[in-house]
């Protein structure tokens, strides 16, 4: 039996992409159990069967799981987590809400962000937005939580054989205190942020709601995903699931074209672990050209138009 | 109702902090600090809802050595009636603040407490949420809009897919995100009133606390770094370097 257990994270119909990082990451502890609280999750359970490096996978179906609020599954994870020395979940915004309140109930420590598991007491993670990388010991604890930072890892692939599906019941008592209202997500028929190859981001330089048309143009002739630097979302000019940053998204897509971003820290520190980053500023000492691998100094609404038409599939 | 806005001092957003020489800590001497910018957030929420009339009191509520008076000092002078200061110089990880902020909420009664998501300088995302666990309430983290209706608040969160809204029965723990609100400027008069308000000093020796084992940190050391590139001066550039480089 695997001594981690991994939580995923998922839409009730898919698995989110940030449970196979998150395996990557796990995997110099050796076989994770993934465990899935949905309604029904028999298609997810499949999905994350499928992965490479799985020891088994714990389908808890029930009617209290349909919005995975912290809250409910919080509990059904402390009920379950005796046999485990490591309890981890993505650093996503669901990983983030619930695995505090699990270490909470467990009486233990969490690691935030992990970028290395070195092994299950030694863990490498960013500090004040990634300017400094430190080393956690938590020998102290007989059990610890992590959030895995996805940005650090490729996505595991399938194995050659599909890990055991286990349906399982968790003796929890669960709060009615919490209740799910709506969620308003943008249609987008764009790839996923955090998922895809190539992202275009906007940032104030592109000046109102309408002149984000030159990203998204951009964005679909490039098949990417589209971003934002904070400036742009607080303006008002996209929603703030675009944002990218220390409090936004953390990215690692191979090709990441930031256009009227001026580069600072909080913005930088999302975009670390891109594969190449290409900026475009008219200001020549803006900071992004101290990061960015390719630059061209000019008007972002000339020249996108330009990139789009010579690079466009 | 009474509201607890809890407040670290961290160092300031804009300072480029430096590792220090024996790579066990980062260069504090002489360097500017602030209260947390997401708890100047949490303030100014509990000031809302004070002049909403949803909330009858405010109080502002560190964890850390005097110095952090300073910072409940900036959130009396925001308007906070009161501040409490648990003075602790000893290393601190969230489920020793959370253990903490729980005594404090167990004396007061507070309806709501409101913390920041995150603190900037350890990054860690974690004491609201574990305050929610062991106070046994509801938690509604990255919170960008709060509305509250009698006995229950509604609240927006920023998550990854868009924006969930849920509801939650109080009291109830909050943690707040970068738009939920727009904190006030500090004014002269506003310091100088602040200077009179209550702030009450507790030992976190004297608060009966689980004793909570700590986690080592060492080896600070920086990021990799990305070194500056190239720029170029036209598209058809960018296209073949970017051939060049197998990019396309
Ligand atoms: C606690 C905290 C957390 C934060 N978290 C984040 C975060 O997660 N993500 C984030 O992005 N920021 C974050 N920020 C904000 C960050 O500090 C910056 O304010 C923000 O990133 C600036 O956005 P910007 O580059 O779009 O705007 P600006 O800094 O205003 O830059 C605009 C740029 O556009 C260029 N420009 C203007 N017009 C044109 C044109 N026509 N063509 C080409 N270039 C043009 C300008 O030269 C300039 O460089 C955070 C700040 C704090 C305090
Ligand atoms: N020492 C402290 N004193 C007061 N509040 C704190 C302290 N540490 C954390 N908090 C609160 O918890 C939030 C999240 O912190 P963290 O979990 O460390 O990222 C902060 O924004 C504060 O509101």
């Amino acid at each position: 039996m695997s001594t981690t257990l991994l939580v995923a994270e998922h839409d009730g119909a898919q698995l989110n992409q940030s449970t196979a990082r998150a395996l990557t990451g796990l995997a110099p502890l050796g076989d994770v159990d993934i465990i899935v609280f949905a309604e029904n999750g028999s298609a997810v359970c499949a999905e994350a069967a499928a992965l490479a490096g799985v020891g088994q996978v714990l389908q808890v179906d029930s009617p209290d799981n349909s919005h995975q609020l912290a809250a409910v599954v919080a509990p059904q994870i402390a009920a379950i987590a005796a046999p485990y020395s490591v309890i981890a979940m993505p650093s996503t915004t669901f990983g983030k809400d619930l695995a505090p309140r699990a270490a909470a109930l467990l009486g233990v420590h969490q690691v935030s962000d992990v970028m290395e598991a070195i092994d299950a007491k030694n863990f490498r993670r960013p500090i004040y937005a990634g300017n400094v990388i430190v080393h956690e010991n938590v020998e102290a604890f007989d059990k610890v939580v992590l959030t895995m930072r996805t940005a650090s890892f490729q996505a595991a692939v399938a194995g050659s054989d599909a890990a055991p599906i286990v349906p399982t019941e968790t003796t929890a008592d669960l709060p009615d205190h919490t209740r799910f209202v709506k969620l308003e997500a943008q249609a987008s028929e764009r790839p996923d942020l955090q998922g895809a190859a190539w992202v275009v981001a906007g940032g104030r330089g592109v000046g109102s709601e309408e002149n984000f048309a030159v990203i998204y143009d951009l964005a679909d002739k490039l098949g990417a995903g589209c971003g934002a630097s904070r400036a742009a979302v607080d303006a008002g000019y996209c929603p703030n699931d675009m944002q990218v940053g220390q409090t936004g998204k953390i990215i690692a897509p191979d090709v990441y074209i930031a256009l009227g971003i001026s580069g600072a820290i909080q913005h930088i520190t999302g975009i670390k672990d891109a594969g190449t980053i290409i900026a475009v500023n008219k200001d020549e000492e803006a900071p992004i050209f101290d990061v960015a691998d390719i630059g061209i100094v000019g008007d972002l609404f000339d020249l996108a138009p330009r990139i789009g038409a010579a690079l466009g599939k | 109702m009474k509201i607890i806005a809890c407040v670290k001092r961290v160092i300031d957003y804009n300072v480029r902090v430096q590792i220090n020489r024996d790579g066990d800590g980062v260069v504090t001497d002489g360097v500017k600090m602030s209260m947390n910018p997401f708890d100047e957030i949490a303030v100014e929420e509990g000031l809302r809802l004070k002049e909403k009339g949803v909330a009858t009191e405010l109080i502002a509520v560190s964890i850390g050595g005097s110095e952090s008076q300073q910072q409940l000092r900036t959130a009396l002078a925001m308007g906070a009636d009161r501040a409490i200061l648990v003075e602790n110089d000893a290393p601190l990880i969230p489920l020793g603040a959370a253990h903490i902020l729980l005594r404090i909420i167990e004396k007061e009664q507070p309806g709501l407490v409101i913390l920041g998501k995150q603190a900037i300088d350890d990054d860690r995302n974690q004491t609201g949420q574990m305050l929610a666990a062991l106070w046994g309430r509801p938690q509604a983290t990255f919170a960008s809009a709060l509305e509250i209706n009698g006995e229950k608040a509604s609240v927006t969160r920023e998550i990854d897919a868009g924006m969930e809204t849920i509801e939650v029965d109080l009291p109830a723990v909050v943690t707040t995100d970068l738009r939920l609100n727009e904190p006030r400027f500090v004014k002269m008069p506003d310091i100088m009133k602040a200077k009179r308000k209550t702030l009450d000093v507790i030992a976190a020796a004297s608060l009966d606390l689980p004793s909570i084992p700590n986690v080592v940190t060492s080896n600070f050391s920086p990021p990799p770094t990305r070194e500056a590139g190239i720029k170029v001066e036209s598209v058809e550039q960018l296209v073949d370097v970017m051939k060049t480089r197998g990019l396309i």
